[in-house]
Order: structure tokens, then sequence, then C-alpha cells
């Protein structure tokens, strides 16, 4: 048997040379830091999401219905008649809410070790365009469903580029092909969240993945392992603070998959909608245009981006800004690199500032999520007694907002005037788990 | 900074997250759900499913559909037989494989009520259980309606109450007007008794809103009874994970 797959293997290296050298190059002679903690699960965790919602997505696309007229039932058709549908369903829902959780993390992971500094700047921009190519494929997917808060959601954030000054009203048409969200718009969404965006998601992540194995990966210690001693016991010219990622890193991911894989079981049998989180209550009614939801929100990964839309007011005769700082605060993201002119890659050994001033982003971000899922609304009532709702909301979600903005605008004063105070990096890196 | 603390660190900031995302999820249902009755209802009890599939056959089909259940689907996951379900709550002469179309023309209670009584096979998962329990507890008898029914979970709702038969009459005591001027509910008493206690009472209804949820989401019977072993599978799966990890790591240093 053995001799068979031998047989097999030589067979096609002599038809291509080059697959068996790519595959040492990213996986056997891929030489990634040992030290490696918790927070290095989320990118191959990220992988292991995107290929769950491609693999459910085949599927459902087999029973979904792309038509105003169809699509809610056939939700329910593929809930009910189709074998498995349940399963199918639920794992491509819970997918995708964990598909943020995870990149959220992973987004997180690189702020706090400066994975995106020098000579990473590439990885990080080409992720940045994964996190805005996923948001574009999650909107258009929760249109899909067409339950009421689909069919809102789709008519509120379309109707942001209605603010653009002169062309925005034909922009918002031209976007839906009608004057509401209708079959047009479900059949172009439908094209796009299962053809065109995977596609674009896909090249991506390969571009990323690639774009990493260049330059190396970053560590929790910051520390340049090519930098480093030469030497290891598989090579005697690669680093020696590097392992092979395969055997080490993947069964190390496997562990990391199977604490995930028990969270998202535990969701998808047992806790499908999350208590309204994932799956939303008013989705559950039809798509109608003559009934609005008590309260129109987007689910909870876009609620930060759309708490800035509605802090934001309007001047000089337009709305526009809100729509303007909603896309500045991704558009910031992608210049971090610039922004943050710190040597120094990990919070391990950064000033003081940049600790703290990371927290109050974190802080500020869960606060404008809970002004975007309405939960102040509900809270500062409670809370607070008989007060002015609006008043208080507002002044809360704009220093939300102010604390968001004024994350990139202290680190770049930090940094580029060297206020910053930081610690000795070492020369290898540290621990391992 | 000494190598297990910085783990025992990141290893419970990241379990504090999860669980805080998990807990923090749960009271989301919150919209507007004040002051309503815990339902107690509950899709894994098959007797009270078979109870409430009995109440919504004799009291509600009439006007009300499920329209994406169907009859034989409802045998199979409430334990009855095909047999049963035709001759005791199949009173329109669907075929067993039909889904539950009430005999109501569409359109006539539009006229009759002054709107179509809506499809219920979603109506937990839109409103929460709780909401439909409270909903059918909180009829009361309003000579200001034009149904003669009025409802405090539903204000002005066109709906008669058919079950005032086995609950009896309730009456309302009236708050003083509030700033808008509006009269107030402040409290329902049972003015008339009914065929059954109070206790029977919202026993049937609990019954009644298990069957709805049952409805609402038949796979929630599958996925309760598959869960556990999906996870029991996936904790030996990263048990063993871990120790093939373990293996491989010993001579990382």
């Amino acid at each position: 048997m053995a001799n068979v797959f031998t047989n097999i293997g030589e067979w096609v290296n002599e038809r291509a040379p080059g697959m068996a050298p790519m595959y040492r190059a990213h996986m056997t002679e891929y030489y990634a830091p040992k030290n490696f903690n918790l927070w290095y699960y989320f990118g191959s965790l990220a992988v292991l999401v995107l290929v769950n919602q491609i693999v459910t997505g085949i599927f459902l696309t087999m029973n979904y219905n792309p038509s105003a007229a169809g699509a809610f039932d056939s939700v329910q058709y593929i809930m009910r008649d189709v074998e498995w549908g349940w399963l199918i369903r639920y794992m491509h829902s819970t997918g995708a809410s964990l598909f943020f959780v995870v990149v959220f993390l992973h987004m997180f992971r690189g702020l706090m070790y400066g994975s995106y500094k020098k000579p990473r700047e590439l990885v990080w921009l080409l992720g940045m365009l994964i996190f805005l190519a996923l948001m574009a494929e999650a909107f258009m997917g929760y249109v899909l469903p067409w339950g009421n808060m689909s069919f809102w959601g789709a008519k509120v954030i379309i109707s942001l580029f209605g603010t653009i000054p002169y062309i925005g009203n034909t922009l918002v048409e031209w976007i839906m092909g009608d004057f509401l969200p209708g079959d047009a718009t479900l059949n172009r969404f439908f094209a796009l969240h299962v053809i065109a965006l995977p596609l674009v998601l896909l090249l991506l992540v390969v571009l990323h993945i690639a774009a990493l194995h260049e330059v190396g990966s970053n560590n929790p210690d910051g520390v340049e392992i090519k930098k480093g001693p030469k030497g290891n016991r598989w090579d005697a010219l690669k680093p020696a603070d590097g392992i092979p990622f395969h055997p080490y890193y993947t069964v190390k991911d496997l562990v990391g998959v199977g604490f995930f894989l028990l969270i998202a079981a535990f969701i998808i049998f047992f806790a499908p909608t999350l208590g309204g989180w994932f799956l939303e209550h008013d989705n559950a009614i039809r798509a109608n245009n003559l009934v609005t939801p008590a309260e129109i929100k987007p689910v909870w990964y876009f609620t930060p981006f759309y708490a800035i839309v509605r802090m934001i007011p309007s001047f000089a005769g337009t709305a526009v800004w809100g729509v303007l700082a909603m896309f500045g605060a991704i558009a910031v993201l992608f210049v971090m690199p610039w922004i943050d002119r710190g040597k120094v890659k990990s919070i391990r050994y950064r000033g003081t500032g940049y600790k703290v001033a990371l927290g109050v982003f974190v802080l500020a971000f869960f606060g404008l999520g809970a002004v975007g899922a309405g939960i102040t609304a509900e809270v500062i009532p409670e809370w607070f007694g008989n007060v002015d709702l609006t008043t208080w909301e507002n002044l809360f979600g704009r220093v939300m907002t102010f604390l968001y903005f004024g994350f990139f605008v202290f680190l770049w004063a930090y940094t580029y005037f060297g206020w910053e105070k930081t610690k000795p990096v070492p020369d290898r890196v540290t621990t391992h788990d | 900074m000494t190598k297990p603390q910085m783990t025992m660190k990141h290893l419970l900031a990241s379990f504090a997250l999860a669980i805080g995302l998990l807990a923090g999820a749960m009271p989301v249902h919150a919209e507007g759900a004040e002051g309503l009755m815990k339902s107690g209802a509950d899709v894994r009890d098959q007797a009270s499913l078979q109870r409430g599939a009995k109440l919504f056959f004799n009291y509600c089909v009439g006007c009300h559909s499920l329209k994406y259940m169907r009859y034989s689907r409802m045998a199979e996951d409430l334990g009855l037989t095909e047999q049963e379900v035709m001759q005791n709550l199949n009173f329109t002469g669907a075929k067993f494989d039909d889904p539950v179309i009430s005999h109501m023309p569409v359109g006539s209670a539009a006229a009759w009520f002054g709107k179509d009584p809506p499809d219920l096979s979603l109506e937990v998962e839109a409103r929460g259980a709780d909401w439909v329990y409270t909903y059918l507890n909180s009829f009361y008898l309003d000579p200001h309606s034009p149904i003669g029914w009025n409802n405090t979970a539903l204000p002005n709702a066109a709906m008669p109450f058919p079950l005032w038969e086995l609950q009896g009459t309730q009456t309302a005591e009236m708050k003083a007007g509030t700033e808008s001027g509006a009269a107030v509910v402040e409290k329902l008493v049972l003015s008339h008794p009914g065929k059954m206690t109070p206790a029977q009472f919202q026993q049937a209804t609990r019954d009644l809103t298990s069957f709805l949820q049952y409805v609402s989401e038949p796979a929630a019977l599958q996925r309760h009874h598959y869960g556990v072993w999906v996870l029991l599978f996936l904790a030996f799966f990263t048990f063993l994970a871990y120790l093939l990890k373990q293996e491989f790591w010993k001579d990382v240093h």
C-alpha cells in the first residue's frame, strides 16, 4: 500500500515538480516563532470558519430561492423539509457571527503585538481588505432570508449612500435596482454573496498568507526571529527560535479548533439565535415594507460602526458626515502602520500610554456597540430614571466616538514626539505555551 | 514576567471574554419584555405538546393557520399516529402530508374583525414564548372595543378571546389617566370563573405556548437530541488533540 502512495507521489512529482517545494515552503519548512500564545489561534480559526461558510453555503444555495416572493418560504423549507437543513443553516448563521468574533480577536492581536509594523505592513493591508470584503459579504448574506429586519436593515444601510450630495439618490436606486429593496436587490445580493465576494475573499486570504510567509510571523515578544541567531534542529540556516509550522502548529491549532468547535456546537445545538444576537427575532417576520420593526438595528458586528453614523450630527445641510466618519473608522485602521511610529512592537515592552490607550480603544468599541445595539437606550432610563434619553445617549455615544478616533491621534502624537518610554526588548523570544 | 502567569492570564482573559459574550447575549430578548409573565414552556415535554396541540386544533385553527407545519411531521414529533391526528386534530379534510391551513376564507376575516388572523407558524420565534403566554392570559372584557375584548399585551388587538369558557372572563381595573389622558390598566381581575381554575388555565396556556414554540422550530427537538452527543464527541476530540500536541511539543524548549 505504502508503495502505491510512493509511486503516485513520484508520478505527480515528475509532472509537477514545483508542488513539493511549495508544500515544504509553507508547511514543513515554514519556521514560525515557537512562542505563539492563545491569541495566535484566531488566524487558523478564521480559515476554518471561511471553509465552513463556503461548504454550508453551497448546500444552502441548493435549496434557497433568491426571489422576494420565495426567499422567506425557502428558508423555512430548509429549516423543516430539507434533511439536516436546520443544521446546515445554523452552522452558516452561527459561523457568520463567529467569523466576526474570530476576526475581531485576530485584529486585536495584531494591535497588541504590533503585527502591522514593518516589515508586515502589506500583511496588515491585505488583512484589512479581507475585513472590508467580509463586512460586505455579511451584509448581503443578512439580506437574503428576506425577513423584516433584512428588509429594513438593507433599506437603512443602502440609504446611507443617499446622504452623498448630488448623486446620493441616484446611487441608492442604482444599488437597489428599484425604489425599495425588492426582487432586483435580492437577486444581485445573492449573486454577489455566493460568487463575487467569496472569490474576492479567497484570493485575498491566499495573498494575506503568502505575504505573511514572505516576511515571517510576528510573535508575542515582537522579536524578529529572522534577525536572531541561526540554526535549529531541522536546518542550520533557519532561525533558532523557529519551529516548523507542520507538525508543531498544525497539532497545536487542532487543540484550538477543538475548543472553538465546542463553543460553536453549543450555540448551534442549544442557542442558535443566541438570545436574538445571532439571529434576530424580527427576522422571523416576512419582509414587509408597510410594517417597520420597533427598532431598526444591524446585527451585533456592525453596531459599533452603525453607532458612529448615528452619533455624528448633520451640518452644512447634509448628513454625509456620519457616513464619512463610519468609513473613516475603518479607513483609519488601514493606515495604522504609518500612524504608529513606535519602534517597539509588542505591548509587553511598550509604554504605559500605549497600554492604557489600547484599553480605552477597546472600551470605546464596546461602548459604541452598546449604542448601536440599542443597549444604552434600554439601560439609561433603567439606571438614571426619567432623563432625556436622546441627550444622554448622544453624549455617551459621542464621547465613545471621540475616544475611538482619539486613540489614533494619541498614538501618532505619542510615538511621533517620542513620549513613549519603552522597556528593553529581549534578543530572543522568551516563553512558549 | 514568568511564563505560567502570562499563559494563565491570557487563558482567563479569553475564557472571560467567551463567557461574557454568551452571558451578555442572553437578556436581549428584552425588546419591550418588561412585565411579561414567565411561560415555562418546554418543547421537550411531549405530553405538554400533545395537550397544546389539542387546544390549538380545538380553539385556534378555526382562524389561524400554521402554513409551515405539516400534519405528518407533527404526528412524528409529538408521538401520535396518523389515525390519531387525522381523526382528532385534522378537521379540515386536509391530507396527512399537507400543512395546517385554516378554513377561514382569506379576506372575510378582515371584513369581520378588521384584520386577517396572522399565521402562527413563527409567532413564538418572532415574539418569544413569554409574550405569547402573557398574551393568552391578558384578555379582558372591554365594552369600548368593537369586538368586546381587549388585551393588555397587545392593546386593541382585533382578536376575540376563544378560551373564555376555560378561563372565565377578566375585567380591567383602571389606573387614573396618565399624562396623555389615556386610561391605563392597573390589573386584571377574574370577574367570572370558567371551567378551569386559574392554575389549570395557566397550565393549559403553557401547553399551548409550548406547542407553538415547537411549531416555530420543529428542529429544536433534533437539536437537543443530537447536541449532547456532538459536545461529548468534541470534548473527547479536544482531549485527544491536546495529548497529541503535548506529545509533539515535548522537544520544544
